[in-house]
């Protein structure tokens, strides 16, 4: 196992090392510099511009400068906001978007889970059917469409919930839950095969003829061993949210890294552009990584490691 | 009861032929896998109805423009903002498609247009809202067809390659799929769009890039599977080359899964594109796609509705006959996976 995490965390790095190789370059490659938009700098103003950040030094030293500011924390100033650090723009943006993303993770586990649930115990009656149309809808129906949605009976058409903003509780709910229709649909349809595959396994009616209740049944050999390879769909949800949280913010103005993202974006401002960029592979990366190690750690049958053995 | 015992004599009775040609006779033709597949996905109603609407969506997105006189970036400020207005549905109010604008005003009257039909009415700048979300749905469509390509090409040769010559060649090429799908995949797609300006090429090449590494292991994971089964061996002993025994005797094998695989590549590679089109990195104007139609459309939901309601639907309906369809030649094509 810990040759496993060591062999992984290793992998970790060189990617890591790609992508920011890769992110450098392009930032080399793209046409402008930070002071090409102030047309009153005369060539000496420029230039002293220029060797104050070490835009003059060669490209590989440039290089060599800019992995070990990284390696420090340090990514750069951005273009468009007056140089200021782009590690602060992103730790002052990132709380909504954590939040956002814990709450539709929490919402879409525990909603997904009980429709998987109630879908494989009543297997084949309305119920079931019920929900995997919930599940075909939530997986298809693209994030924005279901954001505008929501938007317009919600916000506008009801006025029961705000619009849009971020001011407290109240302007939680349309955001997490459109961010969370995708984990509810997916944890639902993955819950529900296990369940089935889970409910014709010998064990099951090994418990029921002891004489076990339907509950104990159900909860502590059904659902339980269910779970397990449900932490493995956590790695594609964990995308999916990066990817919602850019939309969702967008559509919901909530002040969080990916609406930030997106104008940086629209904006031209490549340093925010590149260590946003950066910023969700690690994040990436790591969940993958934590994913890898816990499925092993959470069932031993399963060996990552190993293969063979 | 009496009855009963008087009709049954014994000249309704003969004697049954017992030969043994008889019971080694086939009574029905045997069914093959894929006659069997096909037998299955049809009675999947989910799957036919996706299989219908694709269908329906290809043929529209194709002639729907024909229909059009107007081109998909065609101004005219005379006829801005129509609401839809198809002829005879006019006639039923309550489908809300006879021109009228939320508030109650004619609005074909008011901009002096009497005789003309914009079945999806017109957007801000007086472009043919029907022409342009059939051209956004074609965007779509392109996207999912490459998908599919790039899955069948690179993903099944990379896959079949690695796992067919196994060793130091595997070995290798697996690194570089754990490297790539380290990154994600929103993230090529954005650098790709920094160098080569925001358009399809862009997409396409991002999608070249990153869109077949799924693909690739599943294919691997098949072929490691077949590769030391007894009729491989039989073909080795024969002679077959390698190409023969992965093109006859690996990849009929697997097709099952490469299906699969691709059908479900295809919505998210559709919702990739949307997803782009709608933040604004997607494909710029004046071309349309589904998704920056829907992002145009937000800006005056409350007063145009009809700008966001026709490209909305149907990236929808793309999306859910896709996964019915993915998901019925899954229980098709792979019987272990039905629930």
């Amino acid at each position: 196992m810990a040759r496993f995490v060591l062999k992984r965390l290793l992998y970790m790095l060189v990617t890591l090392f790609i992508i920011t190789s890769f992110t450098f370059f392009l930032m080399k490659l793209l046409p402008g510099s930070p002071f090409n938009n102030e047309e009153k700098l005369t060539d000496q103003q420029k230039f002293i511009l220029n060797e104050k950040y070490g835009l003059n030094d060669p490209v590989p030293v440039q290089y060599f400068n800019y992995m070990s500011n990284l390696a420090k924390g340090d990514l750069g100033v951005s273009f468009q906001y007056d140089n200021r650090p782009v590690s602060t723009m992103i730790t002052e943006r990132i709380g909504p978007s954590a939040v956002l993303g814990i709450e539709a993770t929490i919402i879409g586990t525990i909603i997904g889970l009980i429709l998987g649930i109630a879908a494989a115990l009543k297997h084949n009656t309305s119920i079931d059917y019920l929900s995997s149309l919930i599940a075909v809808l939530g997986i298809s129906i693209p994030s924005f469409v279901f954001a505008g949605v929501l938007q317009y009976y919600v916000g506008v058409k009801l006025e029961w919930l705000p619009v849009a903003l971020w001011d407290g509780p109240k302007y939680h709910v349309l955001p997490a839950l459109s961010l969370s229709v995708f984990v509810i649909a997916t944890v639902a349809r993955f819950m529900r095969t296990e369940m089935l595959e889970v409910l014709g396994q010998d064990y099951i009616t090994t418990a029921k003829s002891k004489g076990l209740s339907n509950l104990v049944v159900i909860w502590k050999h059904t659902i339980r061993n269910a779970m397990i390879p449900v932490v493995t769909i956590l790695g594609p949800l964990a995308i999916n949210l990066i990817t919602g949280t850019l939309i969702i913010e967008k559509i919901f103005a909530v002040p969080g890294l990916g609406f930030q993202f997106v104008s940086s974006i629209q904006l031209n401002d490549y340093p925010v552009i590149m260590a946003t960029t950066i910023f969700y592979s690690v994040c990436f990366i790591i969940v993958i990584l934590i994913v890898d190690i816990l499925y092993g750690v959470i069932d031993p049958r399963i060996r990552v490691a190993g293969g063979k053995g | 009861m009496s009855m009963h015992e008087k009709q049954l004599n014994n000249d309704l009775f003969q004697p049954a032929v017992k030969s043994t040609e008889d019971a080694e006779k086939i009574t029905k033709e045997s069914t093959s896998f894929w006659q069997d597949a096909r037998r299955r996905l049809f009675e999947n109603k989910g799957a036919v109805a996706g299989l219908i609407i694709i269908v329906a969506i290809l043929l529209l997105a194709f002639l729907g423009p024909l229909f059009s006189h107007n081109t998909f970036d065609g101004q005219d400020t005379s006829r801005t903002n129509l609401p839809p207005r198809i002829p005879v549905l006019e006639k039923v109010s309550f489908l809300g498609l006879d021109g009228v604008d939320i508030r109650g005003v004619d609005q074909y009257k008011m901009k002096n247009q009497p005789n003309n039909y914009y079945w999806f009415g017109t957007d801000a700048l007086g472009r043919d809202q029907f022409v342009r979300v059939w051209k956004g749905t074609q965007i779509s469509l392109y996207i999912a067809f490459l998908a599919a390509a790039i899955d069948m090409i690179i993903g099944v040769a990379y896959g079949s390659i690695s796992g067919y010559y196994g060793g130091k060649t595997d070995n290798i090429m697996q690194r570089i799929i754990e490297i790539l799908i380290g990154i994600p995949n929103l993230i090529v797609v954005i650098l790709m769009i920094l160098i080569l300006d925001p358009g399809i090429l862009s997409i396409t090449f991002a999608m070249v890039i990153t869109g077949w590494t799924t693909m690739a292991r599943i294919v691997r994971g098949q072929i490691l599977k077949l590769k030391n089964q007894e009729f491989v061996l039989a073909s080795v002993t024969l002679g077959a080359k390698s190409s023969r025994i992965l093109t006859k005797h690996m990849f009929p094998n697997i097709l099952g899964s490469i299906i699969i695989t691709s059908m479900f590549t295809i919505p998210s590679a559709i919702f990739t594109e949307a997803f782009l089109s709608f933040i604004g990195l997607g494909i710029s104007p004046p071309t349309a796609s589904l998704g920056s139609l829907v992002n145009e459309g937000f800006k005056s939901l409350q007063i145009y509705p009809h700008l966001v309601l026709y490209p909305a639907v149907i990236i929808s309906l793309i999306m859910i006959s896709f996964n019915l369809l993915g998901d019925g030649l899954r229980d098709a094509l792979d019987p272990k996976m039905r629930k």
